[in-house]
């Protein structure tokens, strides 16, 4: 078997008096697709920021299987394999997709970029790739050079996950991708990420508050409140046989909605 | 331990009971000392009234719920897994190579077409997308699809339609066990008998099936053995 | 000389300190290094990087080329070079071959530099990134990490939008293999010439507080892709007035009728064909003001 692609160990964050992420530890596998759920202030977003880099953490640590097999700790590694790491082998979509693309650069433009930082330097190909992932992800070549300010949310959001699987990334990180999404529009968009992460083997980290959008696309979930993990398991368990009142309440809850 | 001629699922002393935290912390006790045993080429049928506890078994026995007690052994790959103490990622292993599931109602992603939605479980297992696309054809073509409907997602299928894609959906894995939550409720006769054809050609193959059938015309043709839940109730226990 | 003033108006230890950088600047060749740029009686944009590094530099024995788009007589190469003959008295001239230090402002002179020679260069952004990313701190980490894929994304940009790469000055180039450097608002036609040339080349930018540097003979490549390499400016006329084929035009329009001529943008290098016979189509016709070899001040129509 296997070891896991990424081990968050005992992740924990302070901010004063309160505990964001209190000893978090869980492991994930490649091609796994990971659900943090909870509600807003629950600390999930402070774990996804952790596990994603982009925060320190007070306590614990994270640990990744690189692509040469090693397992690294990744507050060990420095900055450049650090930023590397970000831009190839990892992805991350943000719920805002303003704040994952470059605005002001053509949708071709946006997705080429992490061809071009690690050193693509043929146009032609560029810009084929940019028009096979566009394709990927439904939107018109004839879009491509158009900048994403003139594109709808839902294609602004698929964009943003073009750019970040140009490099066929191993693992990505996602906040709430379909949130802010129209019902009908946010129904394409999780079909097309289950498709592509099957299609990829991606291994996914994803916080979401949409238990719905938890259920079609993780097979793992997190149930956090105020900073702790209340309950774990498989995804359809822990949502069709909750065990902690939390959960029980946090499931009820959306079933009577 | 399952010998390798042995059953293929082993229950032992299985139980569950509800705890309604949201309710005072009631508890609601379904089922205690659930053991049998399913044997290669077998069709067991759970049997006794509503809400005795059969859905309860099979999703315990899926890892759909939570085992309250008791050991849930699957001859999975040669060696036995205890489902009611796996982790998440053993038990997908487990119900992506061995252990299907044909519940009463599709529950599917919308927008996906029907050929689809058959060949996913089969690319699960990695088969060639030519082979995934044949093996649903295959499937499709038993449970007498029309091939019009394919293409098209099965949202505004029929009730009947769409639980023949639920059971070719459910068959496309190749499992060695299935769990069958009443798939034959809504078909009419000939679909039902095309059913029961499918299914008897797998156990002749050596897969076993594990099943709740209200219609007694299709139990006495499927079932090998009935085991009656009611047994399993808190209450006759204490009785007994 | 005007005593009041120090030698070339800076005082001494401003003029350490700004040396101090530029030493820097070379060992690191096209690394912007922060210098504390002092207040210059001229206005931001006229040159107070360029003037800074040229004072820190000057000797008593310097003579001093000042070029503004390739002229020497428009008013801010005037104006410099008047300013630095009152405060150093030094030696002034507009012969490229006779200057030991020229300072410019958008272009490099057509006649090769020579080891004894220090080009200064006025930068108003010396950032190459900033078009993309206009944090800083996030830019300084893509230099100190080299990640420069953001400059072909600005190329790549070029290409999609017109069909080439459209950007035409600023071209940005990459420099000893390492640092990305903005070579300042000079044509890409003269990229070229950065690249291994005998003369050291400062770059001082006095709003941004940067000063950088190439040393002599420091290989200097203009980025470009595989399939759509670099290309220098090219003209489909020869210089009006001297007939030259290798130099940078200006166009100049000459009345109010779409009457037009091209002509070399440095007015030495056009001065000492002529003076050596070259002969262009229309110099007898030229306007008054060039009628001594003077480029008319084409200032007003940037």
């Amino acid at each position: 078997m296997t070891k896991p692609l990424l081990i968050a160990d005992g992740l924990t964050k302070r901010y004063g008096a309160v505990t964001a992420c209190d000893k978090v530890s869980f492991s994930l596998d490649e091609g796994e697709v990971l659900a943090i759920v909870g509600e807003s202030g629950s600390g999930k977003s402070t774990l996804l920021n952790m596990l994603a880099c982009r925060l320190a953490p007070d306590m614990g640590e994270v640990r990744y299987r690189m692509r040469d097999a090693e397992t690294r700790n990744l507050a060990g590694l420095s900055e450049a394999e650090r930023r590397l790491l970000m831009r190839t082998d990892w992805g991350f979509v943000h719920q805002d997709a303003a704040q994952g693309l470059r605005m002001n650069v053509s949708a071709g433009g946006n997705i080429g970029e992490r061809l071009m930082a690690v050193g693509g330097r043929n146009y032609g190909g560029i810009r084929q790739a940019a028009a096979d992932w566009l394709s990927r992800v439904e939107i018109d070549t004839a879009r491509m050079d158009h900048k994403p300010t003139t594109y709808s949310g839902g294609m602004r959001q698929r964009l943003q996950i073009a750019r970040n699987l140009v490099t066929s990334p191993r693992l990505v990180f996602m906040d709430e991708p379909t949130g802010g999404l129209d019902v009908s529009v946010q129904a394409r968009l999780l079909d097309l990420i289950r498709g592509l992460v099957a299609d990829m083997g991606l291994a996914v980290v994803l916080v979401t508050h949409d238990l719905a959008v938890a259920r079609l696309l993780s097979h793992r979930i997190l149930v956090m409140k105020n900073g702790h993990v209340i309950e774990t398991g498989l995804t359809d368990r822990v949502l069709d046989d909750p065990q902690a009142p939390y959960t029980q309440l946090l499931v009820s809850s959306v079933l009577a909605a | 331990m399952i010998p390798p001629a042995g059953p293929i699922l082993a229950v032992r002393g299985l139980a569950k009971s509800f705890t309604l935290h949201l309710h005072g912390g009631a508890q609601l006790p379904v089922v205690t000392g659930v053991s049998f045993e399913l044997f290669p080429g077998e069709c067991v049928v759970l049997g006794g009234p509503s809400g005795a506890g059969k859905s309860s078994i099979l999703k315990m026995i899926y890892g759909n719920y939570l085992a309250g007690a008791g050991e849930i052994l699957i001859r999975h790959e040669g060696a036995p897994v205890n489902i009611a103490a796996a982790d998440p990622q053993t038990i997908l292993a487990v119900r992506r190579r061995t252990m299907g599931y044909v519940s009463q109602f599709l529950r599917v992603i919308p927008r996906v077409p029907t050929l689809d939605l058959i060949a996913e479980p089969a690319l699960a297992v990695g088969l060639s997308r030519a082979e995934a696309m044949a093996r649903a054809t295959a499937l499709l073509t038993l449970v007498n699809l029309p091939e019009r409907l394919w293409h098209l997602p099965p949202s505004t299928f029929s009730g009947g339609e769409q639980q023949r894609v639920n059971i070719a959906r459910g068959f496309a894995g190749n499992h060695n066990f299935l769990i069958l939550d009443e798939p034959t409720a809504s078909l009419d006769a000939a679909n039902r008998d095309a059913v029961i054809s499918l299914i008897n050609a797998r156990k002749a193959d050596g897969a076993a099936f594990l099943g709740i059938f209200h219609d007694q015309d299709v139990r006495d043709r499927l079932a090998d053995r009935i085991i009656d839940v009611s047994t399993f109730a808190p209450a006759a226990k204490k009785a007994a | 000389m005007t005593t009041a003033y120090n030698f070339a108006y800076l005082d001494e230890q401003t003029k350490r300190m700004i040396r101090r950088a530029i030493l820097k600047a070379i060992a690191i060749p096209g690394y912007q290094v922060p210098f504390a740029s002092r207040e210059m009686p001229m206005p931001y944009g006229w040159g107070t990087g360029g003037v800074q590094v040229t004072a820190a530099i000057l000797g008593p024995n310097d003579v001093l080329k000042v070029i503004d788009q390739g002229a020497d007589d428009t008013t801010n190469a005037v104006s410099i070079r008047a300013f630095f003959a009152r405060t150093a008295d030094i030696a002034v001239t507009t012969k490229t071959s006779e200057a030991t230090i020229i300072q410019t402002r958008h272009r490099i002179p057509e006649e090769p530099l020579t080891a004894n020679q220090v080009l200064v260069y006025q930068v108003p952004i010396p950032e190459p990134l900033r078009f993309l990313e206009p944090r800083e701190t996030e830019t300084r980490t893509m230099h100190a990490l080299s990640e420069y894929g953001l400059m072909h994304v600005k190329l790549y940009e070029d290409i999609a939008r017109h069909g080439h790469i459209a950007t035409a000055y600023a071209y940005p180039v990459e420099v000893a293999g390492r640092y990305v450097m903005d070579p300042s608002p000079i044509p890409k036609f003269d990229n070229p010439k950065i690249s291994g040339s005998a003369a050291l080349q400062l770059f001082g930018a006095g709003r941004e507080k940067r000063i950088y540097a190439v040393p002599p003979h420091t290989a200097v490549v203009s980025l470009d892709f595989e399939d759509h390499p670099f290309e220098r400016n090219k003209f489909d006329h020869p210089c009006a007035l001297c007939n030259a084929t290798d130099s940078y035009l200006d166009e100049v329009v000459t009345d109010d009728r779409g009457g037009r001529m091209y002509v070399c943008s440095d007015t030495d290098y056009c001065e000492d064909r002529r003076a050596h016979g070259h002969r262009g189509a229309q110099l007898a016709e030229a306007p008054a003001g060039s009628a001594l070899g003077q480029k008319p001040n084409i200032e007003a129509a940037e």
